[in-house]
């Protein structure tokens, strides 16, 4: 039995927090966060001159801040926001500071399970990763793209190990980033890397590597396959080991290879977002058949329908299925689950959330400033002023909606039979 | 000497004729092909509206930043290229051997009419000549290649012009003149004269691009 | 009449990448170019381009090197890429810093000419595949190179770190409390109607105008956010230089960053290559046919706000103006129309140039030349004599000029012909002169 069953799954309707107006003496109050299991919702409030807090449901955490941005739920249910005092910043868990102060702390991380956090650090002018409060011992004159690798016992982030005086290009032309994993520098000298990736087990990475202006492939753990591309995007590990997977430009249109090896030869116009199923045996991504022309693919069989645009997609959790959503223009949001295009079009969408069994999908759209959640394409009875992502119990059978509706936050535990 | 004739007005004909319809065909049929194997993120953008909105801005003398900045060439050219086709289909001397030739007959021009309009051409060839070698922003880009679509194209004119009036000997004249014509023709899709061919397709991409993405004229 | 060989100017970048040039790898790259990348545009624009010479007067360096032929955009392409096409590749390393200074530094893009050419050529796409191939062969100018360098390593053109990004916005955030203690620059506001975007130069050395522009969200009550991670710059060198490759990447990185937020539309600050990046160059290598997620302009975004009364303006700004069309957006984008009304809704008097809007006059920093640095300069002084005679004729002070690039070229402009005149952002005068209530 895992976090999310020991939620309350009665089904029927709470108001969290009867009323969101800012408490007496809250100069303003920011937007809201709702908790993972809804019955929290969080503000980042002003105290007074200078002092902010954050507000969670009717209370206030006890420790004020010169500023505090960035309020976000880790998975677990612990509340984070990147904080100043005294000019110097940090991550405050739950009002409480994470560690040291340093110069400037910034874009949070979590692991699925909200175990391990993570954040950029800079301390003296030098960059490094911070890992659950403790930053890497190695610093670096600049560091970017960080990971936290999936059992949140790791970090990676793209490096600059060599200075470069102004306006060196030939410099730059030879080499001076570099992957650093848990503050280590690999050997190799890079014209440029672009997002690490650890491996499901956290023992491996990943990363797009530019060998030459003009040579682009996939590094693993410092070794560059063998083979170049006009263009790479992002790589994934084989959940079980078997290689690593990346979109790849070659003549002009994109493919995918494995190990630098072609698996998808080259003829879209675009490949990107590659997911394997849990168990490898599947490859899904987004692919553009033509100019213009967006779909989802698996294992180089494209969707029929194409669409102007598609993002998000989401995987089943076994891999079996897909969703993802597909625009026009930014507009005309459409919801495409398994290539079925769920009925009605709406101004914005969010990704699509399947149930732990993958039977159910469900999702939140936003139509005229009115808010719905969907479940298998049908409408929840009521709508709402704003919703957070829909999340399944773990037996799929219902459905827990996270909204606020007249100016209070609700929480809804709804039967998924009844969409 | 009239084997010839018969041989340049006859089986000649048929092949000019053939070169130029299935050469055109050719260079449009792989163009195309061309284009939509490298340029499909400029074909995607062609629209019929803005390709029209175009052609028709582009037709009128002066309409246009181009033609008004330099006025002996846009009457040159409008004249040219409107005469030429006059010429080339509705001359009396030519209705009739589009009628012995391939059996097809239509209205055709007086004959003094298709002297004074064949001098107009003869006229705005000169024209362009005088530019390729006085003007130095024309002269500085101009190449073999350019003289020869000149010469090409004067050609017909000249020897059609010198047969009409019976200047030299007349058959002699004849048999080049139309020789020169059938060479013009034959010769349009590889030459410089194929933007009789593309420049509808040019002019209408960039009237597409400038209509429907950059939403402003391109005249 | 001159020729590229007489005028050649030093640069590090040029110079580097053609020592190490031979012919093979010339014909080799050039050979790959034509044959991988371009298609049938390139190839009917060099076969039908008539040689008529009538887009000679389009071009403002033509103009103001007094007629000088190698300046018209038919010598342009005659003596770069169409050459390469001829002689299949076949040229002299020399050559190729030949054609890499005409391409990088005597044709801003600006496509005016196609107002001229009555087959249809568009010069400025000529020029960039010409650029491309000088990026293949690694002939670059130093600077421009190292602002692409700067795109791919940031995703910013300015060497910002990711940090630096946030801390300005908070600095300016603060700074702009103490004239509106209320106010905010909410980042990363997920399911905010407007995605607020910059150029790099902006928090590097023109913060003032994120002040600015957050002032006037602010009076306006708009409902916006501004992303904390890379994907903010929407400028683009890599497009300009010829690196396509980089330049789908930050495209992608800035419509990924808004699509991750859930907003509306992007609205980006007075930039016009930028714009260009977003809606015709960028979006297309990535496969889009239109733009993800729209991007407006703040002339737009501006005449939104002033239409609908958001802003008020008690008092327009005093003494005539004119206005500076920047190409990107209105021969690129039609918001000549726009640019206008927002500007009698601000000023008193417009003295408008001569020509202008969609027949305007580029600046002669656009294109990338102005990033080309400091050995090129003079190529923009002497070669927008034509923009120096514009301004001057309109007599006026003020220069509403709604693109950066522009004001870069327009200063120095002015400063080197001793105009006398100065450019504003609309966002400047906006702020300057709207009604701001107390205690907002
Ligand atoms: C496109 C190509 C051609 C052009 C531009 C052209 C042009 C001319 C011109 C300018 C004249 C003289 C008219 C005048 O001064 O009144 C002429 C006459 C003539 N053309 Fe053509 N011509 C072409 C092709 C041909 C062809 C293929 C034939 C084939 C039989 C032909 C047969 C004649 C004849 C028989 C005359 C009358 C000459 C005479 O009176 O002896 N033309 N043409
Ligand atoms: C069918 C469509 C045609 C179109 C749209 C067209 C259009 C043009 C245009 C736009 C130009 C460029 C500049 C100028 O106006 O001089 C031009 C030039 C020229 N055209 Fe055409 N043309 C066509 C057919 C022809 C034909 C059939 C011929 C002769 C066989 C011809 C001969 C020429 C010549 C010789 C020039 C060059 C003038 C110079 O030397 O400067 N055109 N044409
Ligand atoms: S106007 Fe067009 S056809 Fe004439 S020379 Fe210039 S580019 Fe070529
Ligand atoms: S600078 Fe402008 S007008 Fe001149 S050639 Fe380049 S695109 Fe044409
Ligand atoms: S800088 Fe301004 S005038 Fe110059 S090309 Fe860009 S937009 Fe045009």
């Amino acid at each position: 039995m895992g976090r999310i069953s020991s939620w309350d799954w009665e089904v029927g309707r709470k108001k969290v927090v009867d009323s969101l107006s800012p408490l007496q003496d809250h100069e303003w109050q920011e937007e809201p966060y709702v908790s993972p299991d809804g019955e929290t919702l969080a503000a980042i409030v002003k105290v007074g001159d200078g002092e902010f807090s954050v507000r969670t449901n009717d209370e206030v955490w006890e420790s004020t801040f010169e500023k505090l941005w960035f309020l976000r739920y880790s998975p677990d249910g612990r509340l984070t926001a990147l904080c100043q005092q005294d000019m110097e910043w940090s991550l405050a868990i739950d009002g409480e500071p994470w560690g040291d102060f340093a110069e400037y702390v910034w874009e949070t991380k979590f692991t699925r399970d909200g175990s391990s956090i993570a954040a950029m650090t800079k301390i003296d002018n030098k960059y490094s990763v911070a890992l659950n409060g403790t930053p890497w011992e190695t610093v670096y004159e600049n560091a970017n793209q960080y990971a936290l690798s999936p059992d949140g016992k790791r970090t990676a982030a793209v490096v600059q190990v060599i200075s470069l005086g102004q306006a060196d290009v030939e410099g730059y032309k030879k080499g001076v980033f570099s992957v650093a994993v848990d503050g280590e520098p690999w050997d190799g000298r890079y014209v440029n890397l672009f997002t690490p990736t650890f491996s499901p087990d956290g023992a491996r990475v990943a990363a797009q590597a530019r060998l030459t202006s003009y040579d682009y492939t996939i590094a693993v753990d410092d070794r560059p396959w063998q083979k170049t591309f006009q263009q790479v995007w992002e790589p994934v590990f084989h959940p079980k080991g078997a290689g690593v997977a990346a979109p790849v430009r070659s003549g002009g249109k994109w493919g995918v290879a494995l190990d630098g090896q072609f698996i998808w030869n080259p003829r879209y116009v675009q490949c990107l977002g590659l997911q394997y199923s849990a168990s490898g045996e599947k490859l899904w991504g987004v692919v553009a058949t033509g100019f213009g022309k967006f779909t989802v693919a698996c294992d180089n069989v494209p969707w029929d329908a194409t669409f102007p645009i598609v993002t998000d997609l989401v995987l089943s959790p076994d891999g079996s299925r897909a969703a993802a959503l597909t625009s026009e223009y930014n507009r005309n949001f459409r919801i495409v689950v398994d290539g079925r295009v769920w009925p009605g079009t709406s101004d914005m969408a969010w990704p699509v959330v399947f149930s732990p069994d993958g039977a159910n999908a469900a999702a939140v759209t936003e139509k005229g400033g009115r808010f719905h959640v969907l479940v298998n394409g049908k409408a929840y009875e009521q709508s709402f002023d704003r919703a957070f992502s829909p999340v399944f119990s773990e037996d799929g059978s219902k459905v827990l909606i996270r909204a606020i509706e007249n100016n209070s936050c609700v929480r809804i535990v709804a039967d998924v039979a009844r969409f | 000497m009239i084997e010839i004739y018969t041989f340049v007005s006859g089986p000649l004909a048929w092949i000019a004729w053939s070169v130029f319809v299935f050469g055109s065909i050719y260079r449009l049929v792989s163009m195309y092909n061309l284009a939509k194997a490298k340029d499909g993120s400029s074909l995607a953008y062609m629209s019929l509206p803005y390709s029209l909105r175009s052609i028709f801005h582009w037709l009128v003398p002066f309409g246009t930043l181009g033609w008004k900045s330099d006025p002996l060439m846009t009457i040159a050219t409008f004249a040219f290229h409107i005469c030429f086709f006059l010429v080339a289909i509705f001359l009396g001397a030519h209705v009739v051997f589009w009628d012995t030739a391939f059996g097809i007959s239509w209205w055709s021009l007086s004959d003094t009419t298709g002297d004074i309009i064949s001098f107009v051409v003869i006229g705005a060839c000169v024209v362009f000549a005088v530019r390729r070698l006085a003007l130095p922003h024309v002269r500085n880009v101009t190449r073999a290649k350019d003289w020869f679509a000149l010469l090409l194209v004067a050609m017909p004119f000249v020897t059609g012009v010198l047969a009409y009036h019976q200047i030299g000997p007349s058959l002699l004249m004849t048999i080049l003149h139309i020789l020169s014509g059938e060479l013009l023709i034959a010769l349009i899709p590889f030459t410089r004269l194929s933007h009789a061919l593309f420049a509808v397709f040019t002019r209408s991409y960039m009237g597409s691009e400038f209509g429907g993405v950059r939403r402003v004229r391109d005249w | 009449m001159s020729q590229i060989a007489d005028r050649l100017i030093d640069d590090p970048g040029l110079a580097a990448g053609v020592a190490s040039l031979t012919p093979e790898r010339i014909e080799e790259v050039v050979t790959r170019v034509l044959k991988g990348e371009a298609g049938a545009k390139l190839k009917a624009y060099q076969e039908t381009c008539m040689r008529c010479g009538l887009c000679a007067q389009a071009c403002h360096y033509y103009v103001s090197h007094d007629s000088d032929p190698s300046y018209s955009p038919v010598s342009k392409t005659t003596e770069t890429i169409y050459e390469l096409i001829n002689k299949k590749g076949r040229v002299e390393p020399s050559r190729i810093y030949e054609m890499a200074q005409i391409a990088y530094t005597e044709c801003n893009l600006c496509k005016r000419c196609a107002h001229y050419c009555p087959i249809g050529i568009d010069t400025g796409y000529a020029m960039s595949m010409m650029r491309r191939i000088c990026y293949q062969l690694d002939v670059v100018p130093q600077y421009i190179r190292d602002t692409s360098h700067s795109h791919a390593a940031t995703m910013n053109q300015m060497w910002v770190k990711d940090d630096e990004w946030i801390d300005s916005l908070q600095w300016q955030e603060d700074e702009a409390r103490d004239e509106f203690p209320n106010l905010r620059i909410p980042l990363d506001k997920e399911g905010a109607e407007i995605y607020y975007s910059v150029i790099g130069p902006e928090p590097k050395f023109r913060t003032q105008l994120i002040y600015q522009a957050a002032a006037i969200m602010h009076v306006a009550g708009v409902d916006f956010t501004m992303p904390s991670t890379p994907g903010w710059d929407n400028s683009d060198m890599s497009m300009f230089v010829g690196d396509f490759e980089n330049m789908g990447r930050l495209k992608r990185s800035h419509f990924e960053s808004a699509q991750k937020l859930r907003v509306k539309k992007i609205v980006m600050g007075e930039c016009g290559h930028a714009f260009r990046s977003i809606y015709d160059m960028g979006n297309r290598w990535l496969g889009y046919a239109d733009m993800p997620v729209p991007v407006v302009h703040a002339v737009e975004f501006f005449w939104e706000l002033l239409t609908e009364g958001r802003i008020k303006i008690p008092k327009k700004l005093e003494g005539p103006v004119t206005i500076q069309d920047p190409c990107n957006i209105i021969r690129g984008r039609g918001l000549m129309d726009k640019l206008r009304e927002v500007t009698s809704m601000l000023c008193e008097e417009t003295v408008e140039m001569v020509p202008n809007r969609e027949h305007n006059y580029c600046c002669c920093a656009g294109g990338g030349v102005i990033n080309c640095g400091p050995p090129f300069k003079n190529v923009r002084m002497t070669g927008n004599k034509a923009k120096a005679d514009q301004l001057a004729a309109t007599g006026v002070h003020t220069i509403v000029c709604p693109c950066h690039n522009c004001h870069g070229g327009l200063d120095d402009i002015i400063g080197y012909y001793e105009l006398g005149m100065h450019p504003r952002f609309l966002g400047d005068i906006i702020y300057e002169i709207m009604e701001k209530p107390e205690g907002m």
